[in-house]
């Protein structure tokens, strides 16, 4: 009787451990980027529903403490501190702009606690400013730019025009922009530069610039409600008749839907054509985020959806929850995701996580990508030596 | 660039001024008559264009369906206007200056998340406008033929809402409460009803502003904040009040934007208008074709500056060094946030309350003490105490600047300008990479071991912040404190009687700039980084919304602002998912039922 009792009581506390959640602490700007962030929020919830019906995380469900960043760093790591001291949770991920992802990537080094960086595009998070404790997982400004290379050095256009909106992510991906197309092309020149401030692009006067500089193409970085005022303006003016243009993220479903009819085609972007991936990876999420929010994914879906698939997928290959353990879990863990299988490299803690280069057509009056050919991440990053110097040594 | 080059961007910018004076014109009458800095004008700019997207989707592209969309979306924003104005701000106008201001950002934060809740997080495109979805050519160049509808739009409205003016009983009263709101008061005019139609025809404009963007550019959340600022700005630099100017000034910043662009140095456009503001102020100091505000009549704030430190605040600050004791963790974090903001806000209760000094700016000094002790740190190496003395030190520099320009202004104007002084620090900020760091800022800005801990630090904050704040205290009831409070109640008399009501404002700016700038400090090493944020405007403002919600009259307020503040937005983005909309309905209940703020709410109890 008294063994009998014993293994219930054994059975009991074990339970109680079991139902005790494994925390992952999430913060984002979920208000000022929420055009990205909502079908994000919802990716997630598809992750952490899946990893819980399978048993959950070492045994323990897996909860995600999620947060509103308020879209500034400072308020950021005020609500990392929260997640970390009040909630107490294993590991933080998230963050979308780029200084708020630096701040809270600094925070973790600081901290020492694992950050796994899903959105912000900044080259320096795993370069210039990486640190030991914070992985990236989407592919970066300088990746996405490298994509499109290939494509552009094709055309050999010898004279180029670029507009970028002002701050780092237009900046980074002009540089690389204009560093990889010279590398490849000889003689290739950038005749003129606009870059208006984010948000506030005054579209009729810069499409007018870049018309009277006479480019052979246009490289552009804008998104969102710039890339929209430049788009109809530079369609009624006709500044793209006759001439190639590359949009970084402009086939992402969140900057591309908006356009509707007015959707230039032919277009070179980069993006996510989430109606024609047929990979048998990518038809089970589509399926399944469908079935859950009777609404179709956006590229911020996938992102939310690995984030929380690249956590499990460290714990269980750490067999632990220490935060040592799970970094040198990070480093090199593989996992499948929508795009495919995803390696967090060694050396920078970079993901090969790629995107989709094709050119944008209309369909039944709306946007969609066709050409597309998937790149992954894994062929657009620097050779190792040249990581290697811009990475701060541990 | 050729001469028709040349025309074609002017052409261009023509455009962008109707556009600009559109929304301008509304918040220019509205605040010629009532006097309220209406924050919520971008609010009902972005309004209009969602509302206008949404009818005109639903009434057909057609022409009728378009106009009838547009101008339907005008005038439902009218009436909500109308609404804000009656169920709000009419029964605010007896209360303290400001705190409008106060329930017209809560207005702004409950539209957002209204905004957010009712289209969605997705940018909304409109359609073109039918019968005018070409281009036809001009200077060899295609020009939209929209945008020629908007040129002849600008000058179109300006005429009408002249006429309007002059020659209508309606617009005799409107000028006569633009001149001398009292007067026409006493003449027998009937203030409600005229300030109810002024805010709804300023709001119609504003959302017709908005509708008529529709073929331009999407509906975004971001728009209100984006656009109340552009307004602001054409409004000041053409004079308040004064409708012709504002379009001069909107057809001044217009065109010189689109001459930056023609002239490929388009960065310079994240910063133009602030600096012709600037230098409009610093040369008229009440724009273009402004004329001197009317003296105040009566003090702006009867700040308690008598009576000594009373003992409850030694037994606060007695409990507030035992803290750490009982609180550990995100609490402490919370309340080392709490302080230094409570600094912020001490610095500016003191430039708008006793000083008499309104800033819209102030987020400027914050910044600059932040940015110089970031970039002690991170850039020279600098240990910190050393990092931490230079910034009220940058910051007080900075003061000094803005006091060379500053002190020939008052009330509105001066509060613009120092707006415009915060944007182009700010945009030095953003630009200077190899300083600054750019738009990324700076990070590992961590404190030294030995206060590394987050108790550590908190005690270190507590009595930076505690003995900054006794010797603003001490300033502010000594002499010289004195001396800048007679300046703010009649700088005619103060000079009279041998003042140098220069040097006192410079002073009073000077120790505020400072204090702020130390406040930064502290926020920097708290964080451990920082970026052009905290230079920006919604930093400006927070730190109002905090000396309004704590109330001007008592040196207590800020702690107890900055504290509600800091609590609530930190509850209320856990708790909920419209927690901007939750934050600006308590703070517009805090209007209603603590109008003099907490520290005035305690303070009447207490009597």
């Amino acid at each position: 009787m008294k063994a009998i009792l014993g293994v219930l009581a054994a059975t009991l506390v074990a339970g109680a451990a079991a139902a005790q959640p494994v925390k992952l602490g999430e913060l984002n700007s979920y208000k000022v980027f929420a055009a990205f962030l909502e079908p994000y929020k919802k990716g997630m919830e598809l992750a952490t529903g899946e990893i819980n019906a399978a048993g959950g995380i070492l045994g323990r469900p897996l909860e995600v403490v999620i947060r509103d960043d308020g879209g500034t760093p400072g308020d950021a790591v005020r609500v990392a501190e929260e997640l970390l001291t009040r909630e107490g949770v294993t590991a933080l991920a998230g963050t979308f702009a780029s200084n708020v992802g630096l701040a809270v990537a600094d925070l973790a080094k600081q901290r020492k606690v694992l950050f796994i960086a899903a959105e912000p595009l900044t080259d320096k998070i795993v370069w210039d400013n990486g640190n030991r404790y914070t992985f990236r997982l989407r592919p970066s400004t300088y990746m996405q730019t490298a994509m499109l290379v290939p494509e552009a050095a094709k055309l050999a256009k010898q004279r180029w025009a670029i507009v970028y909106p002002n701050y780092e992510y237009g900046q980074s991906a002009t540089a690389a922009f204009k560093k990889l197309l010279g590398e490849r092309q000889a003689g290739v020149q950038f005749i003129a530069e606009q870059a208006p401030a984010l948000g506030r692009i005054d579209a009729g006067a810069v499409v007018q610039a870049l018309e009277e500089a006479k480019p052979d193409a246009i490289f552009s970085s804008l998104f969102g409600p710039d890339l929209a005022k430049f788009v109809r303006e530079g369609n009624l003016r006709g500044l793209f008749k006759g001439r190639p243009v590359f949009n970084l993220l402009g086939g992402e479903p969140e900057y591309l839907d908006p356009l509707k009819d007015e959707t230039p085609e032919g277009w070179v972007v980069t993006g996510y054509p989430w109606q024609s991936i047929q990979t048998p990876d990518h038809a089970r999420f589509l399926a399944a985020y469908q079935a859950k929010f009777n609404d179709y994914p956006r590229l911020g879906s996938v992102v939310g959806y690995a984030a929380i698939h690249s956590f499990a997928a460290a714990a269980k290959k750490a067999g632990s929850l220490d935060t040592e353990k799970l970094v040198e879990a990070m480093k090199g863990l593989t996992l499948p995701s929508p795009f495919g299988p995803v390696t967090y490299r060694a050396i920078d803690h970079q993901s090969t996580m790629g995107a989709y280069v094709g050119r944008l057509a209309l369909k039944d009056g709306k946007g969609v990508m066709v050409d597309w050919s998937f790149a992954d991440g894994a062929g657009f990053l620097p050779a190792d030596d040249v990581v290697l110097k811009l990475r701060p040594k541990e | 660039m050729t001469a028709a080059a040349l025309a074609s961007y002017l052409l261009t910018g023509l455009a962008g001024a109707s556009s600009l004076f559109l929304v301008a014109a509304g918040l220019s009458l509205i605040f010629g008559v009532t006097r309220i800095v209406n924050f919520a004008h971008g609010s009902f700019f972005m309004l209009g264009l969602y509302l206008a997207a949404t009818l005109v989707e639903a009434f057909g592209r057609t022409p009728l369906g378009f106009w009838g969309g547009v101008l339907l979306a005008s005038a439902a924003v009218g009436v909500f206007g109308t609404i804000v104005e009656i169920l709000i701000l009419r029964r605010l106008y007896g209360a303290p200056e400001l705190l409008q201001l106060l329930a017209t950002f809560a207005v702004v934060l409950i539209v957002k998340d209204a905004a957010l809740w009712l289209w969605g997080p997705e940018d909304v495109l409109g359609p073109r406008a039918p019968g005018l979805r070409g281009a036809v050519v001009i200077f060899g160049r295609a020009v939209p033929e929209y945008d020629l509808l908007l040129i002849a739009l600008g000058p179109a409205v300006l005429g009408a809402l002249w006429l309007l003016l002059a020659r209508t009983r309606f617009g005799r009263l409107v000028r006569a409460a633009t001149e001398d709101r009292e007067m026409a008061s006493a003449l027998g005019v009937d203030q409600a009803r005229l300030f109810t139609l002024v805010f709804a025809l300023g709001s119609a404009l504003a959302g017709l502003g908005g509708a008529l963007q529709l073929p331009r550019e999407p509906a975004s959340l971001g728009l209100d904040l984006a656009i109340v600022a552009d307004a602001f700005v054409v409004v000041v630099v053409g004079g308040l009040g004064s409708l012709p100017g504002a379009f001069l000034a909107a057809l001044l910043i217009a065109e010189l934007k689109a001459l930056c662009i023609g002239l490929g140095v388009s960065k310079l456009t994240l910063v133009i208008e602030f600096l012709v503001m600037a230098i409009v102020l610093a040369i008229r100091p009440h724009g273009l074709l402004g004329r001197p505000e009317a003296a105040p009549r009566a003090s702006a704030v009867d700040a308690d500056g008598a009576g000594s430190t009373p003992p409850l605040a030694w037994i606060l600050l007695g409990a507030a060094c035992l803290l750490p004791l009982v609180l550990g963790g995100y609490p402490l974090v919370l309340a080392i946030d709490v302080l230094i903001l409570a600094l912020f806000a001490a610095s500016l209760r003191w430039l708008v309350g006793p000083a008499g000094l309104v800033s819209f700016g102030h987020a400027a000094f914050f910044g600059l003490g932040a940015y110089a002790a970031g970039i002690a740190t991170v850039k020279l190496g600098w240990p910190m105490a050393a990092s931490l003395a230079l910034a009220p030190v940058a910051a007080g520099i900075g003061a000094i600047a803005f006091s060379l320009v500053a002190v020939r202004l008052s009330g509105v104007y001066l509060a613009m300008l120092s707006l415009a002084f915060a944007q182009i620090v700010w945009s030095l900020a953003f630009q200077w990479d190899a300083l600054t760091g750019g738009s990324n800022g700076l990070v590992g800005v961590w404190p030294s071991a030995d206060v590394s801990g987050k108790p550590a630090y908190y005690l270190l904050t507590l009595a930076v912040v505690a003995l900054a704040w006794l010797a603003l205290r001490r300033f502010e009831r000594g002499r010289l404190g004195h001396a800048i409070r007679a300046v703010r109640d009649s700088p005619l008399r103060a000079e009279a009687v041998g003042l140098d009501v220069s040097g006192l404002r410079r002073a009073a700016l000077l120790v505020s700039g400072a204090l702020a700038g130390l406040a930064g400090g502290l926020f920097a090493f708290s964080k451990g980084s920082l970026s052009p944020e905290t230079l920006s405007i919604p930093r400006s403002v927070d730190g109002l919304v905090m000396v309004l919600l704590g109330g001007l009259a008592s040196p207590f307020g800020p702690i107890l602002g900055a504290g509600l503040f800091t609590w609530l937005q930190d509850e209320a983005a856990r708790r909920v998912d419209f927690w901007r909309a939750l934050v600006g309905l308590v703070i517009l209940a805090l209007v209603f039922f603590v109008p003099r703020g907490l520290a005035g709410f305690f303070g009447t109890h207490r009597r």
